[in-house]
């Protein structure tokens, strides 16, 4: 780790996706960061609304026209009236990695006052390997700066590929309505020079903000679920692809960090509406925790489409009676993977379960 | 959010490895003065201590080792080791522990960094170890909990163990900082954050506090490398300690933290001399680690000593034919809660929860 070499600019291997219900005006702050790329626009909502998008980007944009022509009667899976729609994005996207960004956020600054080019950290984050397997006090060992601690074995110093990159927020925290309700003046102001990743057997709430991910890797097991307009539920869709992809990644192997990049949040949504929409998800979180912390995956489960398909049999069998959403959502998942495997037909990742490495 | 503490629940254990601590009591001194200082001094130092005045203080050398302990024991308090003995006589329920090459840090803006008061909040403030808020110590001004962390788990638990960071010579290992001479450590990352369960973590002695009344016996100066010096890079003992500590916190849902405060650590020692040394920690590692995360201590474990004594048997059991330095390590333990029974705390301390 002695140079630090140049962050790849990866501008043919990378799509940025987006949803949106308005508009893109905040495009302009990050074009010098954002321009080389590939965006893809999912435009939730009212599908004869026209969005504009600023000139110079290229993009490919989707309404629930457009979701209901590709995918026919499978579109069912993707979410109407909810930011959940993105993951249709990821599985229209032809490149390997995917960098997911909320139409509310903005160019940061770090403590020296620099802007802060979050997708470049993004794909630092995503092409150094993870430690899932024993924890780096010093943080990310492989930044410049940092290195393992004394006591590392070396055996695991080479670390995992890394499938999540899951970035932070500065300004307005990303709280749940309660937090929000008892405490509406709360900024972010506390920037955290770290990046880390989440030991395995470990779960985490994945915010879909400001999240990068290895669309090759793991992309299947990002799907962001039943929400918004019929559904019970909403502001889980992220919280929901999050569970089942860290007990995916812990199954075969592969990390997911979170820390740096920051981004500027800039909306605070209205916690009466936010409340309607979590209130379910409040009670059910309860169920949902026991229920991803004890999946058990199978060896024979060794890609993501089959990990995933297994986690939605257990759904059925084990959420199925804490509401009946959950056998709608188990559905869904395996029409989402269908659904992605007949837009992705070139095969999938296969990975080696990891033997011998702890529990 | 955090407990009041009184003053008289603290000690502060200092280990001597050197003789002169004027400097080191001195530059400490704005953050140690209003509590109980104990300095154990290495059996194998010979000089005198010197230490300045204006200390509330009790120091212990060879003599006092010899009569508490005995002869009967395997467990060596040399080297970095004789701190433990200040843990075992102390009678405090906090206690809090940095190298003697170690001085107060700077933050980024500047202001000296009160490296006692912020473990005594990260003891006194719930750990976390369940379920990982992205947002760090939920319990930190200014924070919380995020979107999607369930509330049943909000309350937390007691935190038994706050493990901090270094700015200057951080703790590497030997080849490690060898390899990288000229490397220090500049990144202050402003966090604390929970440990999760289940997760080891290599727990560095060089500034550490715990709360002696809910896992002092878990602290075992049991792993002595057969070449093991005075300076860390040579030793491996707090690595060992700190893992039985976190295998016991998981098993009886005590937390364990780690990030804030920084403390300054000087530059001291040649990590190429000591790297013949340390290699012996390094290859010791590779079975160290795996042991302890396949161990699974019984329910009937419902103590501190007796989950100690579980692991103790089990590395006699599985790694004691390895090396000889594990056996070693695996009667040291044993003997370690022995002489906690009678010497240590009294009462003897149940599962938190």
């Amino acid at each position: 780790m002695a140079t630090v070499s140049p962050t790849p600019l990866l501008k043919d291997e990378l799509d940025i996706v987006i949803p949106t219900i308005r508009n893109l005006d905040f495009l302009e702050m990050w074009r010098p960061f954002f321009q080389p790329y590939h965006l893809i626009i999912v435009q939730d909502g009212d599908p004869t609304k026209t969005i504009k998008v600023p000139e110079g980007f290229d993009y490919e944009l989707y309404n629930r026209n457009d979701i209901n022509r590709i995918l026919g009667p499978k579109a069912s899976c993707i979410s109407f009236k909810d930011s959940a729609c993105r993951c249709f994005g990821y599985m229209v996207s032809k490149k390997k990695y995917i960098y997911t960004i909320d139409d509310d956020c903005f160019v940061a600054k770090d403590p020296s006052g620099k802007d802060i080019n979050a997708l470049e950290q993004h794909i630092q984050n995503l092409l150094s390997p993870s430690t899932p397997f024993f924890f780096n006090t010093l943080y990310d060992p492989y930044r410049s700066g940092a290195d393992f601690v004394r006591g590392y074995p070396f055996s695991l110093r080479e670390g995992v590929p890394t499938a999540v990159s899951h970035g932070l927020w500065l300004n307005i925290p990303d709280y749940d309505a309660p937090t929000q309700l008892v405490k509406p003046l709360e900024r972010n102001t506390r920037y955290v020079d770290a990046i880390m990743t989440i030991p395995k057997g470990t779960l985490f709430p994945m915010c879909g903000m400001n999240l990068a991910f290895n669309r090759e890797l793991i992309g299947p097991a990002m799907y962001f679920g039943l929400m918004g307009d019929g559904q019970p539920i909403g502001r889980y869709d992220d919280m929901w692809a999050g569970w089942c992809t860290k007990v995916i990644c812990d199954h075969l192997g592969w990390g997911v960090k979170t820390g740096l990049p920051y981004i500027w949040h800039s909306k605070a949504s209205n916690p009466f509406v936010n409340l309607k929409k979590e209130y379910k998800g409040i009670y059910w979180q309860e169920e949902l925790i026991p229920f991803f912390q004890s999946v058990a995956l199978p060896k024979d489960c060794t890609t993501v489409q089959k990990c995933y398909i297994e986690i939605s049999k257990q759904v059925k069998a084990k959420l199925g009676k804490v509401d009946d959403y959950f056998n709608k959502l188990a559905d869904a998942m395996v029409t989402w993977i269908e659904a992605w495997d007949e837009l992705n037909p070139s095969g999938d990742i296969s990975a080696k379960i990891p033997n011998g490495a702890s529990k | 959010m955090s407990l009041a503490i009184k003053d008289d629940e603290v000690d502060i254990v200092i280990g001597a490895l050197r003789s002169d601590l004027t400097i080191f009591m001195n530059e400490w001194r704005p953050m140690f003065s209003r509590f109980h200082v104990i300095i154990v001094k290495d059996p194998d130092l010979k000089e005198e201590l010197k230490i300045p005045e204006g200390f509330n203080l009790d120091v212990y050398g060879k003599p006092d080792i010899d009569q508490v302990v005995g002869s009967s024991t395997s467990i060596l308090f040399s080297g970095y080791s004789c701190r433990y003995f200040g843990y075992l006589v102390s009678r405090k329920k906090y206690i809090i522990s940095v190298d003697d090459d170690c001085l107060p840090a700077r933050d980024p803006k500047g202001f000296l960094v009160d490296a006692v008061a912020q473990h005594i909040s990260n003891l006194t403030n719930p750990a976390t170890p369940f379920f990982f808020n992205t947002l760090y110590d939920p319990y930190a001004e200014g924070a919380d909990f995020v979107r999607g962390y369930p509330f049943s788990l909000r309350g937390g638990v007691k935190c038994a163990l706050s493990c901090g960071l270094w700015l200057n010579l951080a703790d590497h290992d030997a080849p490690t900082q060898a390899l990288k001479a000229r490397q220090r450590n500049s990144r202050y990352v402003d966090a604390v954050m929970t440990v999760p369960a289940r997760s080891l973590i290599p727990i560095s002695g060089i500034n550490i506090a715990f709360e002696r009344e809910a896992v002092g016996p878990a602290l075992v100066p049991a792993l002595k490398l057969a070449g093991e010096g005075k300076c860390r890079w040579e030793t491996m003992e707090d690595i060992w300690s700190g893992l039985c500590v976190k295998i016991v916190c998981d098993h009886l849902g005590l937390g364990v933290k780690t990030g804030l405060p920084y403390i300054w650590r000087t530059d001291r020692g040649d990590p190429i001399a000591s790297l013949k040394k340390e290699w012996e920690g390094v290859k010791l590692m590779e079975e160290v680690i795996p042991f302890f995360q396949s161990v699974r201590l019984p329910r009937e474990a419902t103590t501190v000593e007796e989950c100690i004594i579980e692991v103790a048997n089990a590395v006699k059991g599985r790694l004691g034919s390895m090396d000889p330095v594990f056996a070693r390590a695996a009667k040291a333990m044993l003997d370690w809660v022995k002489l906690w029974q009678s010497v240590g705390s009294s009462s003897s301390r149940s599962s938190a929860v």
